[in-house]
């Protein structure tokens, strides 16, 4: 299938825009000409991918090359459906973002706030950078500009913790990409002379089925931004950094783009039917399994909040990834719709762990007995939050875990199937207690006292936007399942 | 006729007041450095400039109208007379080597006021002297003028470094020793060069090795020559004397000699295999392509790895610089098209990078008025800018993308792929990372550590890092001033505009290596080499 290609320097703004506010934000004179900055750029941005939106709902793309690099590969922009599914995901929710974030930042008084919101600027850009990529190279490059501009914020607090914590981030971050995703890269080039992404891949008939292993697995693990274990161990570290950088970069942004990038490189670069012939999916999908259940037991026994959400998120990574590598319409088209449900539903559950720290300090479920009767609207949110990311009706969550339970039917691996319902289960199983320790307790198992109420409105006014969107998703979930079905049916071919 | 080549027309002489005008400059500064002591910074300045422009000219020159200059120094032909070549390669490198020099010494101004007081006059002169040597040894088409040029280069180097702290004159004694040994092995494999060809023009000789390929003199002339520049270039295992002589000289000397020298010395080596022994004899008829590309490797693990066990800032550099050697050794003697591009590529964006981390070094030190790690602590906050531009050659030194180190980088890596050398690809990658370790290192001590209360104490225990003793003084008052001041506190804007513009250079060289590779590199390599 041949599609219609428009050529346009748009993609390249959508990227640019958050790093051209960069300069506003550090020459501000105040702090809310600071983040008038940043909302404005965040709001051109996302109105440039609107903009796009119907074009690519037509089937067709969007491309650009900004420089050719090396004579054959450029740093080149091409927008098709799964990108621009992901670039709505992140970018819509980057508004979201920054508005939660001057709330949180401001109420706890943080410092270095220029600079917090200088890197947010840079890594949404890398983000965009990575959605919108032509190629394996620009992929990487907007890949290790994220790593980068992440840095800083997962260390904002420059303390002992966030010190180790950031040792381990750029340990397995940049070491998994440098020492793994790159020599893949550089591998797939000798043999295939191309780093472009095709729709069925670029590899069938170039390279044999141990070096095809080799080179999915150097990509799965180098691209550790997604977490397949043993290469998830820096994401419960990185929850040092103040809770918005957990919501938009660590359900969101950073761990999205390590599971599109490995989304985009089995489809693109590898191709569906290489990942069959040499039966490499279905180790993939094993892999991936093992994650699921081992992240979702460990989140069990987590006590820190942020800390079991971000075990989840680990579980949760590795549907996307199950989904696609099952191969089936259903499953692919469940693994890239929960990029975007679930990271509403995370991002919720995030911001209501922040705005208990606001509010209270607090950041141990075990203390968080009663909280929910003094701030019902934070703690309704989390229970959506949860309610999506376990796959419950009428939430978001929901829709993309049933094409992924019919893309294990389809395949016909039904021991899949018990690997997600298992999930589930474990996935009620770690939330609930939360929700029910916080609403349904005696008065003298009150840890609250009546003083303590909701955090700033600006903490709260976007935990239930998000919670609004996990729920409006059920019933309207067309913009991003279109654009996965658009996305599937380019990918297998029908 | 464009901009370029017009200009290029009225001034034919250029490739003669390239190096002439530094060459004149130096004894008119070390003159005037006698009566006054501002002038020798302002004559030496203006020499590079204009040696910097004329570089620009030429390259545009030769890239617009695709015909390599040759330029006969007072009208004698070659192969009696000395004729100078600008080629592609050579206008390259000679872009690099002005721009460095110039770059370096103006944002050194007031290093090199304090560092050299009463001494102006001579180091102006033999800063010069340097880079004449360098320009020369690169544009000269004639094997016994770069034997000249080389010697005029490596003798004002010795005296620059030893210009240094009480530690630098030994430094420069083992450097000098081992100098002389290299340039003597060069001048010796040219002198069998012309007993076996009866010339000293490199376009003579080539012409006439092809006829005596199987010649035992040519061979031991190669062997020679090679043992000279590797010495000079400082592979593993002969690479003692660099650490000691760029860590323990002036931060002014090593921000000029650490980026070009060894940098020459390949592009010499390049010069030598490709022009003047021909690709065929380098690679086809003596087959030591797999020896050096092993020594290389060795070079890259033993750099790295030494790296990692320094403490002091400058030595760790100066053992990246050995690993950057064998990058560069490595991908030319790969043989194929790609890795010769690499490493021609690299010895640019190279130069720039190590330019731009000791041109760091003159900001820190001028700063904190110590040279250690240490001194870095708090900085993100003090310095922004600088920090910045640090982060930036560092990120390149690792080889993170869009700078420019990832695009050689990646050219070598593609190159070791393609000759089937996966233990070259190994060694890369390993150094990358052994480079993340070493400068997050650094760059974690100023994220994360406060900004440090330095104590005299401090400075004075470890004064063999610090400058000269008397110029201590200085340095500790100027200390006083910034310590107090909790805000940012950037460098002087005349040591912060160079150093920045560098760094954005690192960038903009990674993103325009396309352009480089299509416009220049591929014109060097002969197209033979596939």
């Amino acid at each position: 299938m041949l599609m219609e290609t428009v050529f346009s320097i748009k993609p390249v703004f959508a990227v640019l825009i958050s790093l051209l506010a960069i300069p506003g934000i550090i020459s501000s004179r105040t702090q809310n000409i600071r983040e008038t900055w940043t909302l404005v750029a965040a709001g051109i941005k996302l109105l440039i991918i609107l903009s796009m939106l119907p074009l690519i709902l037509d089937g067709k793309v969007v491309s650009f090359t900004l420089f050719q690099v090396f004579p054959d590969i450029g740093i080149s922009f091409r927008v098709d459906a799964f990108g621009m599914l992901f670039a709505l995901v992140a970018s819509s929710l980057w508004i979201v973002t920054s508005i939660y974030s001057i709330g949180y930042m401001r109420s706890l008084d943080e410092h270095s706030q220029t600079r917090y919101f200088s890197f947010f600027a840079a890594a949404i850009s890398a983000t965009i950078g990575v959605a919108f990529s032509a190629n394996l190279l620009t992929l990487y490059i907007f890949y290790e500009i994220l790593s980068l501009a992440t840095f800083p914020l997962v260390t904002h607090h420059q303390d002992k913790e966030a010190r180790s914590s950031g040792r381990k981030y750029l340990f397995y971050i940049l070491g998994g990409s440098i020492g793994f995703a790159l020599p893949a890269m550089m591998i797939t080039y000798h043999f295939t002379g191309t780093l472009d992404f095709a729709p069925h891949g670029v590899m069938a008939g170039h390279i044999n089925s141990g070096l095809a292993l080799m080179i999915s697995m150097m990509f799965l693990f180098g691209f550790a931004k997604v977490g397949i274990m043993p290469m998830h161990s820096w994401l419960p570290a990185a929850m040092v950094a103040p809770t918005p950088v957990s919501a938009l970069l660590h359900a969101v942004a950073v761990v999205k783009v390590g599971a599109f990038s490995v989304v985009r490189v089995f489809t693109g670069i590898i191709g569906t039917s290489v990942l069959a012939d040499f039966n490499i999916s279905t180790i993939v999908c094993v892999i991936a399994s093992f994650t699921i259940i081992i992240a979702s037991l460990i989140a069990l026994s987590q006590d820190e909040l942020k800390r079991r959400l971000a075990f989840s998120t680990i579980g949760q990574l590795s549907y996307i990834v199950l989904g696609v590598a099952l191969l089936s319409k259903s499953g692919m088209t469940g693994g890239m719709l929960h990029i975007a449900m679930h990271a509403f539903g995370k991002i919720t559950l995030f911001f209501c762990a922040g705005a208990i720290f606001c509010a209270t300090g607090v950041k141990y479920i075990s203390q968080m007995k009663g909280i929910g009767r003094r701030m019902p609207i934070t703690m309704t949110a989390f229970l959506i939050g949860s309610l999506s990311v376990v796959g419950f009706p009428p939430c978001g969550g929901f829709i993309s875990k049933w094409y992924l339970v019919l893309g294990t039917i389809e395949s016909g691996n039904l021991i899949f199937l018990f690997v997600l319902l298992g999930s589930s289960f474990l996935n009620a199983a770690y939330f609930f207690p939360v929700f029910y320790n916080a609403f349904f307790c005696s008065e003298d198992q009150m840890l609250f006292e009546d003083k303590v109420e909701e955090a700033p409105l600006w903490c709260v006014v976007p935990l239930v936007i998000t919670a609004s969107i996990s729920i409006l998703l059920f019933f309207y979930p067309q913009p991003f399942l279109k654009l996965a079905s658009l996305a599937v049916s380019t990918i297998m071919g029908g | 006729m464009t901009f370029f080549t017009t200009i290029f027309t009225f001034l034919p002489d250029l490739p003669a007041i390239i190096i002439i005008t530094p060459l004149l400059a130096s004894l008119l500064a070390a003159a005037s450095g006698l009566f006054n002591r501002k002038t020798p910074f302002l004559i030496a300045a203006a020499a590079l400039f204009i040696s910097f422009i004329s570089s620009i000219i030429l390259i545009m020159q030769v890239v617009e109208t695709g015909i390599v200059i040759e330029y006969r120094m007072a009208g004698w032909a070659a192969p009696m007379g000395i004729v100078y070549i600008i080629d592609h390669l050579s206008a390259l490198i000679l872009l690099v080597i002005t721009s460095a020099a110039f770059l370096n010494f103006i944002s050194n101004r007031k290093n090199i006021e304090t560092e050299f007081r009463n001494k102006e006059g001579a180091f102006n002169s033999l800063y010069l002297l340097f880079t004449s040597g360098l320009i020369g040894m690169t544009a000269t088409g004639d094997a016994f003028n770069l034997y000249v040029l080389m010697e005029i280069a490596s003798l004002s180097g010795y005296a620059l470094i030893g210009l240094g702290s009480n530690r630098s004159p030994l430094a420069t004694l083992n450097y000098l020793f081992l100098g002389t040994i290299g340039a003597t092995f060069y001048l010796l494999g040219v002198g069998y060069l012309y007993i076996a060809t009866g010339s000293l023009n490199i376009a003579d000789i080539a012409s006439i090795i092809p006829t005596m390929m199987n010649s035992s003199i040519i061979l031991f002339a190669f062997i020679i020559c090679m043992a000279g520049l590797l010495i000079k270039m400082a592979i593993f295992p002969l690479h003692g004397w660099l650490p000691n002589a760029y860590s323990d000289c002036s931060n002014v000397s090593a921000g000029l000699i650490a980026p070009l020298t060894t940098k020459v010395t390949i592009y010499i080596m390049i010069r030598i295999c490709l022009t003047l022994f021909s690709p065929e004899y380098t690679f086809n008829y003596l087959k030591i392509s797999e020896f050096m590309v092993w020594l290389a490797i060795i070079t890259i693990f033993f750099g790295s790895l030494s790296a990692l066990a320094q403490k002091d800032y400058k030595r760790m550099l100066c053992y990246i610089i050995i690993a950057e050697v064998g990058y560069m050794v490595g991908g030319f003697f790969l043989g194929n098209r790609i890795g010769i591009s690499g490493a021609i590529l690299h010895i640019v964006n190279d130069a720039a990078m190590t330019l731009a981390l000791f041109m760091a070094a003159g900001i820190f030190l001028w700063k904190t008025g110590e040279d250690s790690r240490d001194s870095l602590k708090g900085m993100f906050g003090k310095m922004p800018f600088t920090m910045a531009g640090f982060t930036l050659a560092a990120l390149s030194v690792v080889g993170v993308p869009p700078t420019c180190g990832f695009f050689s980088k990646w050219y070598l890596i593609s190159g070791g792929i393609a000759a089937g050398q996966y233990m070259f690809v190994a060694a890369l990658i390993f150094s990358s990372l052994v480079n993340a370790v070493l400068f997050f290192r650094i760059l974690e001590i100023a994220h994360f550590e406060p900004f440090k209360e330095h104590n005299h104490d401090h400075v004075y225990h470890h004064s063999h890092n610090t400058l000269l003793h008397h110029h201590q003084d200085h340095h500790d008052e100027h200390y006083e001033t910034t310590k107090h001041n909790g805000v940012v506190k950037e460098a002087p804007l005349e040591m912060l505009i160079p150093f920045i513009a560098v760094s954005i250079m690192l960038v903009i060289l990674g993103l325009y290596s396309g352009t480089i590779v299509a416009n220049i590199i591929d014109f060097v390599i002969p197209a033979a080499i596939i």
